[in-house]
Formats: C-alpha cells, structure tokens, sequence
C-alpha cells in the first residue's frame, strides 16, 4: 500500500527524488501546509526584492536599450544594415525567431501536455514556464514583423483588405507561420490568463497598499473560489489543454515548413516537423531549468521546486536530447542513402565546410553535453544541471544557425555561393531579445504569482476528501489518490446514495 | 427628463442619509450567512449536508478547486464544452471560407498550376482558426458564464472570507434562499463544525 506523507512529515525531507513506488514522494516540502504555501508565494510580489533583482534588471534594461537602438537604427536605415546577403537572405532574423518559438514550446508541453497525462509535478513550475513562453513568443514574433523590410507595412500579412485588392497567399507557409505563430500567442495568453486568475484573487486578498489592491481586484475578475465557478474553471482549463497539445505541435510543424517546402538542399527534408518539435521541446526545458534553478535557489522557493522538479525536468531533456540526436543523424543516413549529389554536398558541407565549427559545437551542446544526465549525481545536482541546461541554450542556438546559414550559402550553383558574417545590429539584436525577454520575465516575477498555488495545494495530500489535519482518514481509504466521482457519470443514482 | 429645478430626489436622499446613520444602516440588508471550515473532509460533509437539507442558493468557496465537491453539492454539468464545439466548427468554417473567398473567388491566384481550391495546403488556416476560437470561447464563455467580471462583491466585506483565497474553505448560504431563516441556519453551520458563522450585508 502506498504511503502518503502529510505536510506536517515532509520537514527536513531535502531530496525526494527517491524511485520507491510504495512511498509516494511528496511533491511540497519543508513541512509546509496551505497557508505557508500561500505566505511563500505572495511574499514574492509584496516584499522588496533583493538587491540581486535591481542588477538583473538594470542589466536587463540596458540590453533591452540595446534593442531599441538597433531597431531604430534597422527602421531608419533598412535591412541593409544586417550581414544578410544573397543567396543568405535569412539568418539572424529568422534564427532568432525559429530559437525563441522553440523556447515557448516547453511552457506549453508543461501546461498543457503534462496536465493530460496527469503529472502532477507539473504544478510547482507550470506558471512561470508558460510565462517563460510568452516573452518568448513575443522576442520571436518581433523578428519576422522586423524583417520584412518596411514594417509599417506588415499589416499585408493578415487577410485585410487594402487599396491594391489583393489578399495574402494562403497556400504559403510564410502566411500559415502567421496565423500559427499569432495563434499561439492569443492562446498562450489566454492558458497563462486564466491559470492565474484564483493566485491574482489571492494576491488582491492579501493586498495593503489601494493601488495594488485596485489593480489585483480588476485582474482577478472577482474571483471568490465558488465551488460552482472551479465546475467551469477546471472545464475551461481541461479544454485549454486539449487545444493547446495539438496547437503547439502544430506550431513548430508550420515553422518547419518554411524549410521543408522549399527545394534547398538540407532544407527539403520531410523529417522537419517531428525533429523541430522534438528541439524545440529540448530547447524549451534547457530554458526552464536556467531561469528554475536561479529563481528557486534566490528566491526560496526550494520547497516548492524541489530536486524531484529539477529531476524529472533533466529525465525530459535527456530523452528529448535523444530524439533530435536521432534526428541528426537520420539526416545524414538520408542525404547519403538518396544518392542525390547536392544533398550529399549541404552535409559534407554542414560539418567540414567553413561553417564546420558551428557545427560541431551545435552537436557537442545537444548531443554530447546531456549524455551526463543518465547520472542521477547530475539530475540532481542544481549547478551541474545548469551548467547542462546553458550547454543546450547555446547549441540549439547554433542548431537553428547551422540549418538555416550552412543551406542557403552554397546550394546547387557555385556560381550564386557566399559567405555570411553577422554583423554589429545583428549581434545588437540578438542580445537585446535577451534583454526584452528578461526584463518581461523579472517583471512577472516581481509582481505577478510565480508559482500556481492554487494548483500545488491540490497536489498536497491535504487537499483530498479524507486526509490530512481533522480529517477523517484511515490508513485504508488513503491509498486512493484518485477517488472516481460516482456523481459524474450517474447523477440519479447518487442521488439515491446520498438522499 | 424634465428639469424641475430642484435638486434629484437621489441627491436629497443621500444627504439624510448619511446625516442620519440609523437610516443607512436600515436600508442595508443581510446578504448571505458565512460558516467557515478548516478542511476539506468538513466542507465536503457540510455540502452534503445544507443539500440534504433542502437549500438552493448557495455555494462552497475554496482555495482550489476540491475533487468530489460537484457531486457532494448536485452541482450540473456545465454546458461550456458544447459552446466550444460550436465556436470550433464556426472557425474551421470560416477557415475554409477565407481562403476559398479570397484564394480562389475574389482574386483567384494561380500558383504552379494547383487548383484555385487546394484544400491540402489550406488545412494548417483551418485548423489554426478553429483552435483559436474554440480557445476564445472557452475562456470567455467561462468567465461570463461564472458571472464575471464581478468588481464588487459583498462577499469581500468579510475580513475572514478573504482567507479563502488561501487556506479556508466557506460555506455561504445566500439570505434570499427560501430556507433561509438567521437562527436556524445558523445552527444548522455551526453542528456541520464550522468554526466560525457570520453574516454579511450588502
């Protein structure tokens, strides 16, 4: 029989990340209950932050004023002023956008995708990883907006009449990218929204300051925590879910489209979907665990995200690192196995041509560097997951350099070949999405809920019928976690039941 | 309306009103009875019981959301997934319509010799439309359905109640339910095991 352990037995517990199925391992520690869940939490967006924010965020901002001036500066000038050429008319641009797309995709897999198949450890980190996705929804979708060229033209995107009577051409990828990619933020949004609509409730209850209660009251819509208002909720959010799970495979499908669709060799590969999903999962979690290990250990939130999070989160990386060295390689096997001479060419080319040490480094980061988590001395170690965690920010960095730069600057005629090198704005703008993106993600973890309290409080055992302090628990009537609602699925009989 | 000159009729009211606290206070009236648990096991057995009992307008109000409380309290399903049906095909529909529209009808595109209809290539459109509206409708349709946005709450009054957002659960038995009766219902919170019973006015 499984034993559970109540909040008040999980004090002193620092690693649970024991394998023993008879014990289930408690997913809150250091003894606390509802209310210290609550204290921990809210705490973050009432006190003054530490000293360490203010620095985070200075330099934040700086990189962010980096931003603007090179926007400024690309506006005002033209597309000229990137190192794109012919035949490399896409690189940085759409590197950077295809990188941080992928990024979102984990907030979304731990929101949505995890939540169907009931992990409940999902609860501790989903509210800052589906954060995490929407600042990085937003640095990717500013770079095709920016590359267009004459951005106050954008608008010639979207399905709007305009004075030349033509309408967008709806058998591109380029135009499926823009209803998928707005698609996906709208939804995104609305998932991250309502998610945080009972902790926004929270935070207006505990509130002292007018502003800070006007300004959380408005938010949180006048939630109450009805049992007749969770009916509709946890409905709303099991729908999210389901649309959210084939919507952000869909994405990175569409994004891999604007590669595979065409006829370049090392672009034109019907793998592109699955192993662009697969990365950008990859890429995503490598990103959750870099802002997770800094803001449990900085914040205190060591109990909330304890080491069973950090491990199960390395377990996903490690086997989604597989999955895209898998991808590599069925790559190479398929340009040699198809005898067709260029496509052979843009491999030999990827790994010893002028652009082999991108290569290279690309496949130690995400193929190499993650071996070290089949270890449970490395999953479970902070620091050396970190270490892993940035190894695989910057490879799949360079993954997405590698395809889109190594394709175009040699394909089929030598006559059309040329060399890329970024320059200073593109450099700028690389860093300054860095700097948009973080002073977005410090600002929600200075004002906003960072962990779902209202969602970890229902993995604690307290919040089931039976259990917990004054409960009517007994030892036999605990081992269900999971206790089947009869009144579901028949409501006249229950009502006999019960009278 | 006709200006007569005088001041409103509201205007003047309100100044005696607040001249006079005995009149404010008669016009405020008891707007729900408050009992408040200390866990779920307790709250779980009280809904069954305010049910049984034969009450009708009321609620439990908790922290998160409570596994087994829809059927302890006869709450019914909620029709929201049938809306999001709706609002999914509607946008499949007008996926399929727009580019047909503008692809093929109103400025017929000749791309490669594919028909002006392709239906393959417009699929990622129309699935993307549909998953946008159907997420629309789930989002908006709940919190409308739920009666939001609810700014003022007499609920809120309660300096206890707001713990509920945290780590108290609440019964809340609404004054214009039939049953409703001060001492009674009372009573009946207090031997469910509530910890505390309180009445608030709107």
């Amino acid at each position: 029989m499984q034993q559970e352990l109540t909040s008040s037995q999980t004090v002193g517990i620092v690693d649970n990340t024991w394998d023993d199925p008879d014990r289930r391992a408690p997913l809150v520690l250091g003894g606390k209950d509802f209310t210290a869940v609550t204290d921990t939490v809210a705490a973050l967006a009432f006190r003054r932050p530490p000293l360490g924010w203010y620095i985070c965020f200075g330099l934040a901002l700086a990189l962010l004023g980096l931003l603007g001036i090179t926007v400024l500066y690309l506006f005002s000038t033209g597309v000229g002023v990137w190192g794109n050429n012919q035949p490399v008319s896409w690189a940085f641009d759409i590197v950077n956008f295809v990188f941080w797309v992928g990024i979102g995709h984990a907030g979304t897999l731990i929101s949505a995708i995890l939540f169907l198949f009931r992990q409940n450890w999902r609860t501790s980190i989903n509210r800052f990883a589906e954060g995490m996705t929407i600042f990085a929804v937003i640095c990717a979708g500013m770079f095709p907006a920016i590359h267009v060229g004459r951005p106050w033209l954008a608008y010639w995107l979207g399905p709007i009449p305009n004075q030349m009577g033509m309408w967008p051409q709806f058998r591109s990828p380029l135009l499926w990218d823009v209803f998928a990619v707005s698609t996906y933020a709208t939804v995104s949004t609305l998932f991250w929204y309502v998610g945080m609509l009972p902790d926004l409730a929270t935070l207006r209850d505990r509130a002292t300051g007018r502003i800070r209660q006007f300004v959380y009251g408005v938010l949180s819509l006048g939630w109450t925590g009805s049992a007749r208002h969770w009916h509709r909720f946890e409905k709303a959010y099991l729908l999210l879910a389901a649309l959210a799970t084939p919507l952000v495979l869909s994405v990175h499908s569409v994004v891999s489209f604007d590669f595979a669709t065409s006829q370049l060799p090392g672009w034109h590969t019907t793998i592109f979907p699955p192993y662009f999903v697969a990365g950008a999962v990859f890429g995503g979690f490598a990103m959750v665990l870099t802002l997770a290990i800094p803001a449990r250990q900085f914040l205190g939130l060591r109990d909330l995200i304890t080491l069973r999070h950090l491990e199960n989160m390395s377990k996903i990386l490690l086997g989604t690192g597989l999955i895209v060295a898998y991808a590599y390689g069925t790559e190479i096997f398929m340009a040699w196995y198809s005898g067709q001479h260029y496509e052979q060419f843009a491999f030999v080319n990827r790994y010893f041509g002028p652009y082999s040490k991108a290569a290279w480094l690309m496949v130690f980061c995400n193929v190499v560097a993650p071996q070290v988590l089949w270890f449970k001395k490395v999953r479970t170690d902070p620091w050396l997951l970190l270490a892993v965690a940035m190894c695989v920010n910057v490879g799949m960095w360079f993954e997405r350099f590698v395809i889109i730069v190594t394709s175009l600057h040699r394909d089929f005629l030598p006559s059309s070949w040329a060399m890329y090198c970024p320059t200073w704005v593109d450099l700028g703008m690389l860093a300054g999405s860095f700097g948009l993106f973080f002073t977005l993600f410090l600002l929600f973890i200075r004002f906003l809920p960072i962990v779902a309290m209202a969602e970890v409080k229902t993995v604690m055992p307290e919040a089931h019928g039976h259990s917990g302090p004054g409960g009517t628990s007994t030892p036999d009537e605990r081992k269900f976690d999971y206790q089947p609602d009869e009144g579901e699925m028949q409501p006249q009989m229950h009502a006999d039941v019960r009278g | 309306m006709k200006s007569t000159g005088e001041p409103p009729l509201a205007l003047k009211m309100k100044a005696t009103d607040t001249d006079n606290p005995a009149v404010l206070d008669s016009k405020r009236r008891t707007y729900a009875m408050l009992g408040e648990f200390t866990n779920v096991d307790s709250l779980l057995a009280a809904c069954r019981a305010v049910r049984k009992a034969g009450y009708t307008r009321w609620d439990a109000h908790s922290p998160f959301p409570i596994h087994g409380i829809d059927s302890a309290m006869g709450t019914r399903q909620t029709i929201l997934p049938w809306l999001v049906l709706g609002a999914g095909l509607g946008g499949a529909l007008l996926g399929i319509a727009l580019p047909w529209y503008t692809n093929a009808v109103e400025y017929p595109y000749y791309i490669s010799g594919k028909p002006l209809m392709s239906t393959p290539a417009f699929v990622p459109v129309i699935f993307e439309l549909a998953v946008l509206f159907s997420a629309l409708t789930a989002v908006f349709g709940m919190i409308l359905l739920n009666g939001m946005p609810m700014l003022y709450n007499p609920l809120l009054s309660s300096e206890r109640f707001r713990r509920v957002t945290s780590d108290r659960f609440f019964v809340v038995i609404g004054a214009d339910d039939r049953l409703y009766d001060a001492q009674a219902t009372e009573t009946l919170l207090r031997s469910l095991g509530a910890v505390h019973v309180e009445t608030v006015e709107d």
